[in-house]
This record gives structure tokens, sequence and C-alpha cells, in this order.
């Protein structure tokens, strides 16, 4: 009974939790304590439990909610319904035809929907049923997971996982730190450090903890992982005193507490609340530009369908208004059917005439599509050629829906750091002041001390200079977020260090600071570690430096910067500063900003990445005014993020430049080659980066994205500047316009004048201003245009300055452009996330940071240079095949379902089907499946090499040429051109002649009359042949398994009609197809006629195809060809090969 | 010029079998089969539908069908057939008096002659059909209404036979055997030959009832439910409401030949394809002498008419036919066979011009590569 009661009591709490999201902050009792009174009215919130539902079903509801599940899908509902009709009204087909696979397709994903349920019931029942330390009145007790509440206060052990969303409130390490690792959440297995607040991180036993009194106010739940505000209010002698909660305090469900032994936390988002839970959600569904043409075909068919239908429905009732053709003598209607109102009764006919050509659309193309997709993926998985070796990682698929689209991309956007370069940073020089200091390699581990190379631009560095290099080292060692990841003991990290020993490393979410971090170790100044919030540094003389760390205003993309306040061991306070040159030189009040802007420059010329370090130090008062301004910012509950960033905003300025770095991120192996590649697939290629221009640009002339010959279109901030954007645009694009209307007007002359393409540079500053929607100017609307058109015309696009959502509003607006050109974004980070998601093809790059773009991505690559193969090889075949498959499909059935239509002409309208039953359900089941399914698996129309070392292939099949219209009707046409022929050729067989079999071959018995069964059957069998040596035309790759499956199927289906007609069928109430299929071959002219049918069929596709080949061949079939010429150059290498075994 | 070729590599992998390709798979393979297979690279035959290739199909095709067409129409024109029309439409015609006056409930029937000449002597068996037209065998209420359970002799079936059968299953508590609308509207007609000699006697042409439904209907698909005789076995049935006899008595010439197993009921029941159709009557086999089997001259057809079709402006033919190893007379066979092996010849030529005038453009233009 109470089971029962708590499980109403949480329905009952789960619906009030509807109500109670609407209340945008929740307060938390710590423990549950009571505030003391005055302070404020102490409110029970109800929270929901802490159960993790992630199963759909449970016992009772799975079969009725699955259904409803299943037939939500249109096509299963079309098929139920047809199967419905055919059990109420009186049809010409068995319910059987259509609800057998019917049955068979639902039952399957029911068991395949229901396993994975059970799976998930069991994590649900392993995670919920998990034990948990839940500390009530100063005592340890063991909890269930799933009754954990919120406001209890858990104890949690080294590597455990956190059981729900937990505020920090103390750790066993005296700092009030622990470390996490996020891994089964982001991918990211580098350790985080989070911090508990200063007033609680002093109660480190179960009898402290249970003393806390204290209340937490914050947001309601969200699914950012990264966005946390709250407030703790903790009564100090019933004093509230504030603090301000952030991410960094808040520990997430699925996260692991590593290095730190234990800690005590307070629970303030349970069960489906959690983040994790909230991030549970799927995206959205992509569907490809195939299946869209599928379902118009789809919407074609239906219409076909249905017309078929009423004309039908109409002809019977006009050739029935005579009533010796209604109901002659000899086939009179049963009472109850002539006394049906004719209403109703042409009703039912339309139904069953629906029923009747049904098969028209048949299930088993859902199906087989499915499972060509989900089986083709594979390959993709099994491609040695796509194995990274060194990470060990082979491509991974995530959707398999979207397979085909791979072969269908017009626009690539690519992010350039981690994508393009390895995102594998080395530090190459600072320039501090003018000097440039090049730490050389380690060679042997030695570490040459700063003497080493130094180029001088200035005269000799005074005492003042050498000061000011000290302190740009120590800036660089103090101001990142790096960690060091410690081995075992604490003790060995100093030693390890300081070593130069491997036993301990930096890590970071961000490669540049550990390439930094680790180039000032080259130089002399290592950085040794964090502790109870001192930074230490070993400097050059050997001699441990200690900074407190007072604040880190974290670097963010927006501000493009970060910094760091520390006081040095003698009491001085200092703010470091290091970002991007352009968000660092307008609060520069002092250096030599001159000689490093330079520098600066040179090197983001040559493709290195170059950030800027500035300082400024900071009396006390000033510090106790920037305290102020964070800590007001940091406890804001409201728009805490804007208000912090007008906090950095005005503590960081008023600087004093030190200098500057440059670490180079080198170019991904074969990236380059790829580009080219792609280029020449007719792909238009984008980078989008948020680098800048110099750097990114340099990058892209490094990777051929731009060559020597590309006219550089610039549309930045700088010509902005200078002129208005309006005249900008309209320039550029009277460039473009102007040669490209030279063009087409010599393009008859000269094709080889295409020597000038253009490459556009823009940034992200200009992009807003662009993409602004227009309000006061009426031009402002025509940008977008004008810049589309722009971007039309180039080759290239390289966006630099892009903040993550622009990335993915650049591939919004193409996406919506007036081509609707399918898109591809590739990207390695979480900021390209976003775009990943917004384009038709989302690929990540399993890269340094993160895994979040892997997790988000339709399919996952090693390296950038797998796209190639990606795109050019699987993209393309499984284009082919799919369309290949689709088309084939329809074409299939439409030979099927045509000649039963016109068979309705002759048999009085009376939907009498012409086929038998077992026909009409395993035609598309067995008898014609396996063939195309393999065909779409395996079909290679040119070799896998060829099409790599030809690009050019892949604009053959852009825009989504096998599957337009003009082919789809060829396929139709054909279609019915067979059914007639194969209708039409048995008409003139059985009408008015003795089609006969020749008795006398068999048995002793003479004449004997063929029936209607022995018609459909002849139909049937050339019908069969026919479609699968259509295939056979088709099927450019024949490997054994090709042989197997279609000459098996032939001998299936044959096979299959002798047993079926072999036997009196005991649990048939009919046994109309005995022995007809044998009678039929005993004839001779049934077997001349087969033959005569199936050629007939089967002649004008050849003579297209032969024709069209001779006449008009694409590109593809003349490659197709080339093998044949260089036989002789193949079979040399084949002798190469055998002798080289 | 052959446009087919192996790929490169399978000369070394097809026969081994187990070798794979490319120098992906070669190294980390270890079950190497199964790798060729996911690198996509297992070895194929890679044809190509050229000019080149199709030509010499064409013309074979074209070669082979024609002779094939032009024997077909041979030896279909060789075959002799002779169809007369008896349904009695016109008013001189013969059996005009039965076909207006016909009633169901008549207890005598109606009989006509039909007299006929042979211009030429049919040689060997002669077949022997009833045609009839506009009458639509193939209608969905009527092919289904029948049931095999009971025609194969269950005893179950026979007293309950299937609804399908409605309503031609039961006549008010006794259970129609055989059911349905398809016995129900078995042809009853009966015709007889005479052949008239040059005295003007008439001579009677023995027709042969049995053989002409196939072997596996009599003997297996139909059978009569079980009984000491036929009428005890089918002891509380009605007879089909247009019948006139019992299904036990359809010939009392030969008591094998009754019930479900009668050769007539079981031509009849093997419904028709289209609304004008033909069924096998009889046969006139092949007498010893060295006579023909039906020398020319004149005839005489006897006709019981028990069978309306006017109501639903039907037709009843008569048709006698000899037959060859292709079947009945049949010239649709041969004209299509010589008109498609022209076409074949026709586009092979074709082919032939376009592949000379063509393929010599793009081996030019593919040389340089």
């Amino acid at each position: 009974m109470g089971m029962d009661f708590s499980t109403l009591r949480t329905l009952i709490s789960r619906y009030c939790v509807g109500e109670e999201n609407w209340v945008d902050s929740r307060t938390v009792y710590i423990g549950h304590k009571e505030p003391p009174p005055g302070t404020e009215a102490f409110i029970q919130q109800r929270f929901p439990d802490n159960r993790i539902v992630s199963c759909k079903y449970t016992f009772w509801n799975f079969i009725p909610k699955n259904m409803f599940e299943q037939f939500r899908r249109v096509a299963n509902f079309y098929f139920l319904v047809i199967f419905l009709v055919q059990l109420i009204i009186d049809t010409p087909t068995s319910p059987i035809t259509s609800g057998l696979p019917l049955f068979f397709v639902i039952t399957v994903t029911a068991i395949k929907q229901g396993y994975e349920d059970w799976l998930r019931h069991k994590a649900d029942k392993a995670v919920n049923e998990c034990p948990v330390q839940v500390v009530q009145n100063g005592k340890i007790i063991c909890k269930q997971s799933r009754r954990l509440r919120v406001g209890d206060v858990v104890l949690v052990k080294e590597d455990e996982t956190f059981p729900c969303d937990l505020i920090l409130l103390s750790s066993s390490r005296d700092d009030g730190t622990c470390y996490v690792t996020t891994a089964s959440l982001d991918g990211e297995s580098s350790h985080k450090t989070y911090y508990a607040v200063q007033d609680t991180k002093a109660f480190t036993t179960e009898e402290e903890v249970s003393c806390i009194h204290a209340t937490i106010e914050c947001e309601q739940p969200q699914p950012d992982l990264y966005k946390f505000v709250g407030r703790i209010n903790v009564y100090m002698n019933n004093e509230p005193v504030a603090r301000p909660l952030g991410s960094e305090n808040l520990l997430l469900r699925g996260a692991t507490l590593k290095n730190t032994e234990h800690i005590y936390a307070v629970a303030i988002y349970t069960g489906m609340e959690t983040k994790m839970a909230l991030n549970y959600q799927s995206k959205s569904q992509k569907r490809s530009a195939v299946e869209k043409s599928m379902n118009a075909y789809l919407v074609v068919y239906l219409c076909i369908l249905i017309s078929k239908a009423v004309i039908n429905t109409g002809l019977k009732y006009l050739w029935q208004s005579d009533p010796n053709r209604d109901e002659p003598w000899y086939n009179e209607r049963t009472d109850t059917e002539r006394q049906r109102h004719i209403l109703i009764r042409a009703f039912t006919d339309f139904l069953a005439f629906m029923v009747l050509f049904n098969y028209i659309i048949p299930v088993s193309m859902y199906v087989t599509v499915e499972m060509q997709k989900f089986l083709g993926s594979y390959f993709i998985m099994w491609d040695d050629e796509m194995l990274d070796e060194e990470l060990g990682e082979r491509a991974v698929v995530n959707t398999s829906d979207l397979n085909e689209e791979l072969g269908q991309v017009e626009y690539v956007f690519t992010d350039k750091t981690g994508t393009l370069t390895e995102n594998n940073m080395e530090f190459i020089e600072c320039c501090v002041d003018g000097h440039v200091y090049i730490p050389h390699a380690i060679c042997n581990g030695q570490v040459m001390p700063g003497a080493s190379s130094i180029d001088m631009i200035d005269t000799s560095p005074g005492p003042d200079a050498r000061e000011r290099e000290e302190l740009f080292f120590r800036a660089l060692c103090l101001c990142h977020t790096v960690q060091v990841k410690e081995e075992e003991t604490v003790d060995g990290i100093k030693h390890g260090i300081h070593q130069g020993k491997s036993s301990s490393f930096y890590i970071s979410s961000s490669p540049d600071e550990v390439a930094l971090v680790e180039g000032m170790k080259r130089l002399g100044f290592t950085y040794l570690r964090l502790k109870d919030g001192q930074m230490e540094i070993l400097n050059r003389d050997d001699e441990v430096e200690r900074f407190e760390l007072l604040e880190v205003l974290t670097f963010d993309s927006v501000r493009r910067r970060m910094s760091v306040i520390v006081r040095a061991g003698s009491g001085e306070m200092y703010l470091f500063c290091k970002g991007a040159d352009s968000s660092i030189f307008p609060r520069v009040i002092k250096g030599k900003v001159e000689q490093v802007k330079a520098r600066v420059e040179l090197n983001a010329v040559e493709g290195l990445r170059t950030l800027c370090v500035a300082y400024r130090p900071l009396s006390p008062e000033q510090y106790q005014q920037v305290c102020h301004q964070l800590s007001g910012a940091k406890l804001a509950l409201q728009d805490r993020d804007k208000q912090l960033a007008e906090a950095y905003d005005i503590i960081e300025r008023d600087l004093i430049l030190l200098g500057a770095t440059a670490v180079e991120d080198r170019l991904q192996e074969k990236a380059a080659d790829t580009i080219e590649s792609l280029h020449q697939a007719g792909m238009k290629v984008w980078v989008l980066t948020g680098d800048k221009m110099e750097t990114a640009a340099a990058t892209c002339y490094a990777s051929k994205l731009f060559r020597r010959s590309t006219q550089i279109l610039e549309l930045t901030t700088k010509r902005t500047e200078e002129q208005s954007l309006h005249d900008v645009l309209f320039d550029l694009s009277r460039t473009v316009l102007r040669h490209y209307g030279g063009m087409s007007r010599d393009n008859s002359s000269s094709l080889s004048g295409d020597c000038t393409d253009f490459g556009l540079i823009i940034d992200g500053a200009t992009l807003s201003a662009v993409m602004r929607p227009g309000q006061e100017d009426s031009n402002s609307g025509n940008y977008k245009e004008i810049f589309l058109e722009i971007c039309r015309n180039c080759s290239a696009v390289l966006c630099c300055r892009m903040a993550p959502l622009q990335k993915a509003q650049i591939v919004k607006m193409i996406k919506a452009s007036k081509e609707h050109p399918i898109t591809l974004a590739v990207g390695d980070g979480a900021n390209d996330v976003s775009m990943i998601l917004e384009a038709h093809v989302g690929i990540g790059i399993m890269g340094k940071e993160g895994r979040q773009a892997v997790r988000n991505s339709d399919y996952a690559i090693p390296k950038f240079k797998h796209l190639k193969k990606m795109l050019l090889v699987h993209g393309h075949y499984y284009y082919i095949r799919i369309s290949e498959l689709v088309q084939y499909f329809f074409y299939k059935n439409v030979v099927f379902m045509f000649p039963q239509f016109i068979y309705q002409f002759f048999c009085g309208f009376s939907q009498q089907p012409l086929y038998d039953t077992a026909y009409l359900t395993l035609y598309n089941i067995s008898f014609t499946s396996l063939p195309i399914l393999l065909y779409s698996l395996m079909e290679q129309h040119i070799n896998m090499d060829i099409l790599k070392k030809d690009p050019s292939l892949y604009k053959d099949i852009a825009k989504n040429c096998l599957l337009r219209w003009p082919i789809f009707i060829y396929w139709t046409v054909l279609g019915v051109y067979d059914a007639m022929v194969m209708f039409f050729g048995a008409y003139f067989l059985f009408d008015n002649t003795s089609f006969t079999s020749n008795g006398q071959l068999m048995t002793t018995n003479t004449q004997m009359m063929f029936g209607n069964w022995t018609f459909g059957t002849l139909v049937f069998t050339v019908l069969v042949f026919t479609v699968t040596f259509k295939l056979v035309l088709d099927t450019h790759y024949w490997t054994w398994i090709n042989h197997f499956v279609i000459w098996g199927s032939l001998v299936f289906f044959v096979v299959f009609s002798l047993l079926w007609g072999g036997i009196i069928w005991p649990f048939l109430n009919y046994q109309r197809m005995y022995y007809v299929f044998m009678q039929m071959l005993s004839s001779g002219p049934a077997w001349l006629s087969i033959i005569l049918l199936i050629t007939v069929c089967l002649l004008p596709d050849v003579v297209k195809k032969v024709i069209w080949r001779a006449l008009w061949p694409t590109t593809t079939e003349k490659i197709q060809i080339l093998p044949v010429k260089s036989s002789e150059g193949q079979s040399c290498v084949c002798g190469l090969i055998v002798c080289v075994r | 010029m052959m446009a087919s070729s192996y790929n490169a590599k399978d000369e070394d992998g097809h026969h081994s079998g187990s070798v794979s390709h490319g120098g992906a798979g070669t190294a980390k393979s270890k079950k190497p089969d199964n790798t060729a297979f996911k690198q996509q690279r297992l070895p194929a035959w890679q044809p190509i539908l050229t000019a080149g290739t199709v030509l010499p199909a064409f013309f074979v095709i074209g070669l082979i069908f024609i002779p094939i067409g032009i024997g077909l129409y041979v030896t279909s024109n060789n075959i002799k057939e002779f169809e007369i029309d008896y349904t009695g439409v016109n008013v001189d015609s013969p059996c005009y008096t039965c076909a207006n006056n016909f009633s169901w409930n008549s207890t005598t029937s109606c009989s006509c002659t039909v007299n006929f000449t042979l211009e030429q002597p049919f040689e060997n068996n002669v077949y022997m059909y009833y045609g009839l037209s506009n009458f639509y065998q193939n209608h969905r209420r009527y092919v289904k209404s029948r049931d095999d359970r009971q025609l194969n002799g269950d005893a179950t079936a026979l007293k309950d036979p299937s609804n399908d059968c409605e309503p031609y299953r039961k006549i008010g508590v006794e259970t129609i055997a055989p059911c349905g609308a398809i016995a129900n509207s078995l042809f009853n007609d009966s015709l007889e030959l005479y052949y008239v000699e040059p005295s003007g006697a008439l001579n009677a042409v023995p027709l042969a009832k049995k053989g002409i439904a196939w072997w596996t209907d009599r003997n297996v698909k139909f059978r009569n439910p079980a009984g000491v005789d036929l009428p005890t076995a089918f002891k509380g049935t009605a007879k089909p409401v247009n019948w006139r006899k019992p299904v036990y008595e359809l010939d009392p010439s030969d008591p094998d030949n009754n019930g479900f197993i009668n050769e007539d009921f079981i031509v009849w029941m093997r419904t028709a394809a289209l609304p004008t159709f033909r069924k096998l009557y009889r046969i006139i086999h092949k007498n010893q002498s060295s006579t023909s089997t039906l020398p020319s001259g004149r005839y005489v057809l006897n006709i019981t008419y028990n069978y309306p079709v006017l109501s639903f402006d039907g037709r009843k033919r008569m048709i006698l036919s000899t037959i060859s190893w292709m079947g009945g007379k049949n010239p649709f066979l041969g004209i299509a066979y010589i008109t498609v092996g022209s076409i074949c010849f026709f586009l092979g030529v074709v082919l032939l011009i376009i592949h000379h005038k063509y393929d010599t453009r793009s081996n030019s233009a593919d040389i340089p590569n």
C-alpha cells in the first residue's frame, strides 16, 4: 500500500512540477532545515524524486503504446487502414496478403524496441537502486538512489558517480576543491576543478555538515551543461551571508569524482530534472533529399492509386447499368448484398479497388530502405582507409538516415582549428617589447634557458627590459586555466615537472594554453601547480615563486581574452590579461604597441596563432573595487552573464602591453589535397573560423583553398569603415558579375578561360551587418541577396572572427537560399556544434577539443582527410544505390499492379485479382526483394579508386539528378510499358485461340484448357523474370554474392511455384493453384511466349541505355569504358601483384 | 571490342577466394575474405552495356527469333479449325426457336440441328470445343463461388460448404452439392456430330468424353465423397438449382465419370481467364483406318439446347480443331516472334551505324588520357 501511495505522490508531484516550472527560481533547504524565523518564509516546494526514467514503456502499456507509436508513422498507418478495410469489407485479396507483411514489420520493430526498452529498464533499475550515502542528523544513512530528494546532503567518495546535480559544500581537500571528470557527459577526459563555497568548506565531517544552516536559491533546471546561476544563504548566528553559486560549484549527475577522497554536497536537481536527463532529448531528425523525393513519388503513386480506384469504380457502375451484366443468371448476388444501398456498395467497391491495387505502395519498400541504410552504414564503419592508426579510431555513423546525402553535398562548411589544422599546438616564439624569443626544441630533455636565439630588434635590453621580460614570462605562467595532471602521489608533482619527466603533464580544454605553458617551461619558467589558491612557479634560478590567485576572469569567445588577478609574494597585485590582438590593443595604454603589432601581423601572415599579453598593476583600492564589481555581478540571479561581461569590460582596461606569443597549428595531413578534391567535385568550401583574418587566410592559402590565381574579395570591417557596406557590396557584386557575364559571352570560344576564380573573405562583424534585418533602410533587405549572389560566384569563402552562433547562421542562410543546396558542416569543437546541427549533414572530427562535436554529429571521422573518401566514394555509392533502389521499387510495383488494373477491364470490374494470393504476398517480400537490397548494398558503377582519383565524377550526381522527375517518369513509363506487354502478350495468347498445353509431352492426357489462374501465373512469371533481369542490366558490379542472390531468387521463385502448386495444401480452403505452374511449363507456347515477352519488355531499356551511352555519354559512362581500353596496363599490374605475392 | 572486363584485382582473388585486395586490407586482416567484403573490394565482374557488346546479341536474337517465328506461323497455319455459332440470334438460324423459347422450368428439352460443310479433311485427333462469349467466368463473385474442400470429397464440407458459395449454398435445409455459382451454371448443352455420307445417311462421329480434363484434377483435386455408391455418398444434398440431374447422374453411360470427377464438370470448374473463351468438349480420336478423322463433306450438328445465353447477350459456338506441337491455332505467337526478331535485327543495324560513327570519336577523345 505504502508503495502505491508513494508512486501516486510522485505522479501528482510530477504534474505539479509543471506549474512550478513557471517559477523562475527554486529554494532548496539544505538538510531540509527550516530557515531561521524572520528571515524568509519557509515554503516547502515539491520536487520530483531522484528516479531516472529513460525507458518508454512499462510492462502493461508496452503493447498499446508501442502500437500507437508505430502506427503514427504514415506508412504503417496506411497499411493498417488497408488491412482493416480488408477485414471489414469483402475484398478481392485476403487480409493475410497485407496483414502478414505488416504484422512482420510491426512485430520485428516491436521486439527490437521492446528489447531496447528492457535494457533501459535494467539500466534504470541499476541506477535507481544504487546505494547513496546521505547525511541525516549527523549520521550516514544508505539510501537507494531513487529515494534521494532535493535538499539531501550526500556523501560521495572517490571514483563514485554523482547521483544527481549537487552543490559542493565541502571536500576532503583543505582548499575546498574537488576534481571531477565529465567524460560520460561531454567526453572530455580532463579533470576539472570545482569549488566549494568559502563559508561551507570548513564543514568536513558528517556532524559538522548536518549543522550547516543554509538555503540555496537557484534557477529552475536548464539543459545547458555549462550554465548555472544560484545563490547560497548561509546563516551564521542567524545572520544570512549570501554567496554566489556558479557552474564551478555545481557537480553534475553522471560526472565522476577524481583525486578527492570524499565530498559533501547538497542535492538541488534530482531525477528527470538533472541536467543530464534534460539533455537526453534527442536532436531533431534530419531528412535526406532522397527521402523527400521518395515521399513526393509516394504522393504521386497515392494519386495514381486513388485515381485507378475511382476510374474503376466509375466504369464498374457504368458497365453494370445493364442488369444482365450486373447480375446474369449464372452469377447472382446474395440477398444481403442486394439490399445494400447503392452508395454503400459503391464505396465498398472503391475500397476494394484500393485494396486490390494497394501493393503499388509496398510496405517492403520502407523496410528495404531502412535495412539498406542501416546495413550500408557498416561499410563506412568498416572502412580501413578511414581508420586512424594513431588514435585507433574508425569512422562513426550516428545516423544512417543520411548516407546518400553524402553524395549530394554542394557546400562544405569547415572549421579551421582542429579540422583543417591538427590542433596540435607548438609554441614557436614570443616577442617581448620587440625582442623575439625562440625557444629551441627540447633536445635530450635539456631546456635552453631564455638565452636561446634572440632576435634583437631594439637595442640591448636594459635591466628594465629584463624585468619586463620576466614579467611577461610570469604572466604567461599565471594567466591560464591549465591543470597539472598528477600522478599518484602528491610529492611526485613537483619532482616530476622539475625533471621534465612525463610523470605529470598539463591538461587544459584549450591546447593553446598548454603550448604556451610548455613554451614557458622551455624558456625557464615552469608552472608547478595550484595549491591552496597559490600558484607555484619555478623560475630560472630554480626558486619557487608563489602567487595567490585572487580572481579568474574566464575566457569567452565574445571577449576573446581572459585574465587573472594575482598577488605576488611581495604583496603587489597584478591583473594579467591575454587574448586576441584585436581585443587587447584597444585596451592598451602603454607599451611598445607598434613593434608588437608588426610582429603579430608578420606571424599571422605565416599562419601562426598569435596572442597578446598585457598587464595592469592593481593598487589595493583598485582591487577592492574590482572585487566589489565582480561579486556584485556574480551574485546576480538574472542576467548574470551580461553583468559579468560588463564587469569584465570595466576591469580589463588601461592595460600595459607586454608582448605577444605565436603558436603554430600545423595543417592536417592531406588537408590541401582534400580541399582540392572537394573543389574539383564542384563543392564550395567555406572556412568558418573564430581566428583572425590573417592567420585564417594564411591557412587557407596553405590548404589550397585559395590559390595564387584566386582573386580575393574582401568584405571586412576595414573596408566597410572606408566605404559604406552598401557600396562595398555593390562594388563586389559588380566585379563578380562583370566577370561572369563576360565569361558566358565568350564561353564558346575558350573553355579554358576559367582561370580567375574568386575567393571571399568576410569577418563576423560585417557578416552580422549583412544579416541584420533591415528596418530603417529598404535597401538593406537586399544585402543578403547581394551577398548570396557574390558567394554563389566564389569558389571559396573564408569567414573569420565568427562566433559559434554565426556559423550556424551562415549555414542556415545558405540552406535557405533559393537553390536550397545541400550543406555539410565539419568541425571538431564545441563551438562547431551549432553549425553541425544546422547543416544537412554534420560531421564531427575526433579532435582534441572534447567529444561534443562527435556526439552531435551525424557522422564522425578521425581526420579531415577522410572526408574525401566519405563524400567522393561512400557518398557517391550510397546516392547511386539508394536512388536506384527507390526508382526500382516504384518501377517493379507499377509492373506488378498495372496488369491487374488492365485485367479489371476484362473481368467486369469485379476486383478479381490477376495473381494468386501467395504471389501477391510474396512478390515484394521474397521474389524480388533480395536482389535489389543486395544491389543497393554492393553496387559500384565505377571502381572506387577512380572515384577518388577523379573527383569531378561527383558532379555527375549533383542536384539529386537521379531522382529528378524526368527520370522518375521514364521509370514509370517503362513500368507501364512492361505491364502492357505482359498483359496483352498473355491476352492475345489466351484470347480467341486455343492456348493449350501440349499434354502429350508430359502425360498421356491430351488437350487441356487453361483458366484464369494460369493466365495470372504466366503474367507473373514473365513479371518476376523481367523485373529481375532489369536489375541484372543495371548491375555493374557482379560479385559472387550478386550472382548467388539474383539467380538464387529466380530459382527460389520457380521452386516455390512448383511446391505451391504441387501439393494440395490442407490449410488452404482453395486449391486454385494446384498444378497450374507445372501445366503451364509443360506447354511449348508458354515457354515461347515467356521468352518472347521478357525480351520485348527489356528491349527498350537496353536500346535506350546503349544509344544514350553512345550519343550522349555522361562523364561516368565515359570513365566506365576506360579500364577496358587500358586492360593491358591492368594485366601488367596484375602480374606484378602476383609476383609480389 | 569487349566492353566488359574483369577488374584487375579479380584474377588473383577470384579463384583462390581468400585473398584480400588493396593495400589497406592486406596488412591487418585476420579474416581476409571478410575484409575484402567489408572494404567493398570483393572480386567482381564489371560488365558494361555498350553498342559494341549489345550488337552481336541483337543480331543473334534476330537470327534466332525470325526462324522460330516462321516455324510457328507455318505450324499455326497448317492447323485446321472450324467454328460455327449456334446461338440462334437470327430468325433464320436453326436454333432461333430454342433460344427464344427457353424456360428454366420446361421439362422437355429443345433440340435443333445445324448443318455445315468441312472443305478440307481433318487429320489426326480432332478436338471439339464449345465456346462462349460475353460470359464472365472471371467475375470475382463467380470465381470464388466454389468450395474446393467439398470438391475434394471432404465429408464435412459436403454438408457444410464454405460461405463463398452463397447464394448457391443451400436450398432450404439441404446443402447443394456441388455448391457455388460455377457449378450451378455448368454448361449443359449436349452436342452430337453426324457425318452425312454421300448416300445421305447420317453416320454418328464417335466423341470421346474422357481425357479432356487435367489428369491431376481428375485424380487428385476432384474426388467424390466416400460412400458405398454415389447416391448414398451424396445423400442429404440437393442438386444445384439450375441442374436437371443430380451430380451423380451426370454421365449415365459411364459410372466412373460421375460425381465430382465428371470430366465435363471438371473442365467447367476451371474458370476461364477472359469473357470470351472456349472449353474442350470432346475428342474425336484418329480412326485406325487410313481415312482422315473427319473427311471433307457435309456434317450435321445435333444440339440439345439447354443453356441460355441470350439474356446476357452471349454467344455459343462449336469449334473443331486439330492441334500441333505448339497447341491450337495461334498465329499471334508466330507473328510476334517474326516482328520482334526483325526489330532486333533492325536495331542491330542501327546500333552498328551508331557504334561505327560515335565510338571512333570517343576513342580518339580518350586516347590522350
